[in-house]
């Protein structure tokens, strides 16, 4: 309904579309809301991160298309050989958006900043390896070296988080070493990015970075009339789309669509194993056996929810890590295949029986379960969709149940009180330290099964102990080793049924040069310095 | 019987048969998906073609006509009943009953219903079947829908009770019951039928809107509301994507249409 009167808007306003004009050299998008914070040590929303991403200067940057480290405001950095500590070199003659000279006084400012608990910096946790704050040493006035109290694994890629602030400008947080600073913000409505004018990169040829002079970030929280901006040229890119408005703008404006392939978000669907759950005993029993969660996983008919729900924009999904994780993913894992004999088989092996056309446990109980997903969310509602008659070949009957988001919490994080759940997972960190909050059987976030006081399984406690040895461990091949392991317990014994990994849409105006979207956020603007746009108005197209 | 009245009737008896004799009219169950055609244009075996997941169209709008077209008119009949028995005995009783009923009344009416039905449907079992949770759902409209009709039954019982043949009834010795079941209940009729029809089409709308936020019946069950959220996918713009609209919208104009004058004048 709502689209049919966008359609209206559009075919009304598609004469009127042209004379939006924009002013030169400026690119334009859309933010869903206001950034909670322009203080680039409490981002803790997407809004406030593409805010930082754009104005903030970090030590060490992770290349969103290679995923490799590269210098930044650091020219160069050595950790020690205990991955305790590490040391910056850092890039001279850089100054502040005011002008303000960047110095090792202020990495040292930004990092006291950072770690003090009175800050509560969301950036600070994954460096809280150990209760002592870390040491910090200005040595010269471009070097400065950290020492934690504990290893910390991963440290450099943490550093891509931490943009610099300044200790001694006038402007405090307002003073970026960013491409861009904010130069008008009005609340609700947009906010207007200027060139910073000292900022230190050059192109190759010497020219100015980055090219485009102004970002206009207008806030829009609704998504169709961000589409019909992106049609009538009002904006140049939509970070990420849908597959439904994909397909739709791939018949409209083929050249303006770019599917980059496997992203970090999954869809994922996981059976309720808390003992104090309030589900009678025989429906526990089967969804702690993995039998019968590996026979439910080979029911689910990936390709189709592939195909049909996300129109081929999305793959079959092999465990926690997605491939868009180079170093991460573990290439020996293959997803669960659809196999309707062998989810048979694994039944009959558990004691469940055909009766009729329902499927039931020794006991006699017909297998009948429910899943809760959030309501609102049309692809997970398809997706429960098609696994519901997919679990019918099999004899079980699945009740689907969409719930408002706030009553979903609390059944899966405090009541206890559900069968399954059918979400979707973002693993924006790519290293796996960030996911120990998940992993550990004594982590919240261990959602099949949260807070254990000791591991429920072996394999759970195994997962423990290969967790906290990667988080331990510098050596990036030992710490790839036994996440691998992990990867592939989790695959064997299911407590999550990886369903699907989208793909990384994108949007930008063929108009926009050197765009190249990566599959990490921010997907279509990670190479802002180099993005170039044409020195003409929306009167010339 | 106006011509548009009877007219009305009609259209709801086509309507109402075409949904009960809808195994005839398509041959498709509503819930099985035909994964090689999603979103397949009408033709002979799907008429109106298939939804995103491949299910035909006209064999969900014509059960879901019949889920509506049965459910509400139930739930409106049963919101009517409590209406008729909380506004007549505030009407009747008076005094400390009355005031009682009405602020219970009123704080039902500055409840809002949309976040109610949200949270009461966040407290139901979960396991219950997609035939039972449609059931809760009118239930749930019902519960929460009484509040209006029984301020209006209680002032029209008011006025029967203090018109002068209830005076005079009571004067020649007729008891209490007596002049409620004699008197006061058959002159109510024509307010108790009004509200009725006009819950009816507040109930079918209730419930397109609860479906609209994916808050009606679960899958595989299909509903208005449940269809009209088709609308928000590209599908939508295939012209028989708008027919659960137009449904809809018919319905409602016919069961408004349908409503005899007189109960619309009292």
């Amino acid at each position: 309904m709502k689209r049919f009167f966008i359609l209206l808007a559009m075919l009304g306003l598609s004469s009127a579309g042209a004379r939006g004009a924009q002013a030169p050299n400026e690119l334009r998008f859309c933010l869903r809301a206001d950034p909670k914070t322009f203080d680039p040590l409490l981002v803790d929303d997407d809004n406030s991160e593409t805010v930082r991403y754009l104005t903030g200067g970090v030590l060490i940057r992770i290349n969103r298309k290679t995923q490799q480290l590269e210098p930044d405001l650091a020219t160069s950095w050595n950790v020690d050989g205990q991955g305790r500590g590490i040391t910056f070199h850092l890039r001279p003659n850089v100054k502040f958006s005011d002008g303000t000279p960047f110095s090792a006084e202020d990495v040292a400012f930004t990092m006291k900043r950072l770690m003090d608990p009175e800050t509560h910096s969301p950036a600070a946790d994954p460096f809280r390896s150990s209760e002592v704050p870390p040491r910090i040493t200005v040595s010269s006035p471009l070097t400065v070296s950290i020492l934690f109290g504990a290893p910390v694994a991963g440290m450099e890629r943490l550093f891509d988080q931490v943009a610099i602030v300044s200790a001694k400008s006038p402007q405090k947080i307002a003073a970026v070493l960013g491409s861009y600073f904010v130069a008008e913000y009005k609340a609700g409505s947009e906010i207007l990015l200027s060139r910073n004018p000292n900022y230190w990169k050059v192109g190759t040829h010497g020219e100015r970075l980055p090219i485009i002079e102004r970002i206009r970030l207008e806030i829009q929280q609704n998504r169709d009339i961000e589409l019909v901006k992106f049609r009538r040229g009002e904006i140049d890119l939509i970070n990420s789309v849908d597959a439904d408005t994909f397909d739709e703008l791939t018949r409209l404006m083929p050249r303006s669509v770019l599917d980059a392939g496997a992203s970090l978000e999954s869809e994922m669907m996981w059976f309720n194993q808390v003992p104090s759950s309030p589900l009678p005993p025989y429906k526990q029993a089967w969804f702690r056996s993995a039998g019968f969660r590996r026979a439910v996983s080979e029911a689910i008919n990936r390709a189709d929810i592939c195909r049909i729900v996300y129109r081929g924009h999305a793959r079959p999904a092999e465990g926690p890590i997605s491939p868009a994780n180079q170093f991460w993913f573990n290439a020996a894992l293959k997803p669960h295949p659809y196999d309707i004999g062998s989810a048979r088989r694994r039944l009959e092996a558990e004691g469940f029986r055909l009766r009729g056309a329902t499927l039931c446990d020794r006991e006699g109980h017909a297998v009948e379960f429910s899943v809760i997903t959030n309501a609102g969310n049309r692809n997970r509602e398809r997706i429960a969709a098609m696994v519901q008659q997919d679990l019918q070949a099999i004899g079980i009957r699945l009740n689907v149940v969409t719930l408002d988001f706030p009553s979903l919490i609390e059944r899966i994080a405090k009541t206890f009180n559900y069968e399954s759940c059918l979400l979707g997972l973002s693993n924006l960190d790519l290293d796996p330290s960030a996911q120990m909050n998940v992993w550990l059987s004594s982590a919240a976030n261990h959602q099949w099964n949260p807070n254990q006081k000791q591991p429920a399984t072996a394999w759970e406690a195994e997962i423990d102990k290969l967790m906290r040895a990667q988080a331990s461990d510098i050596r990036p091949e030992v710490r790839k080793r036994a996440f691998d392991r992990v990867q592939q317990i989790v695959s064997d014994e299911a407590p999550f049924l990886y369903l699907i990994t989208r793909n990384s849409l994108t949007a930008i105006s063929p108009e926009i040069q050197n765009a190249s979207p990566a599959v990490l956020t921010p997907q279509a603007f990670w190479n802002i310095d180099w993005l170039r746009k044409p020195m003409f108005t929306a009167e010339n197209r | 019987m106006k011509r548009p009245q009877l007219l009305a009737i009609s259209t709801l008896a086509v309507l109402f048969g075409a949904a009960i004799l809808s195994g005839l009219i398509s041959a498709n169950p509503h819930s099985t998906q035909y994964r090689e055609l999603p979103g397949a244009r009408p033709s002979a075996a799907f008429l109106l073609g298939t939804d995103e997941l491949g299910r035909d169209r006209l064999g969900r709008l014509l059960f879901a006509t019949r889920i509506s077209l049965l459910l509400a008119p139930a739930a409106a009949l049963a919101a009517t009943l409590l209406a008729m028995i909380v506004g007549g005995i505030a009407g009747y009783f008076g005094g400390f009953w009355d005031r009682c009923t009405v602020r219970i009344i009123d704080l039902m009416l500055s409840l809002p219903w949309l976040f109610l039905l949200l949270a009461a449907r966040a407290l139901l079992p979960l396991n219950a079947p997609p035939a039972a949770s449609l059931i809760i759902t009118y239930g749930l409209l019902a519960a929460l829908g009484w509040a209006g009709p029984a301020r209006v039954i209680r002032a029209g019982t008011r006025k029967l009770c203090q018109s002068d043949f209830t005076l005079q009834a009571s004067a020649l010795g007729c008891g209490r019951f007596r002049i409620l079941w004699r008197h006061v209940l058959p002159n109510l009729q024509p307010i108790l039928l009004a509200q009725l029809w006009t819950t009816i089409p507040v109930f079918i709308l209730a419930e397109a809107n609860l479906g609209l936020l994916g808050l009606s019946a679960s899958e595989p069950f299909p509903t208005w509301g449940n269809l009209l959220r088709d609308l928000q996918s590209p599908f939508s713009l295939q012209p028989e994507a708008f027919a659960p609209l137009a449904v809809v919208m018919l319905s409602v104009a016919c069961l408004k249409l349908a409503m005899p004058h007189q109960e619309l004048h009292t």
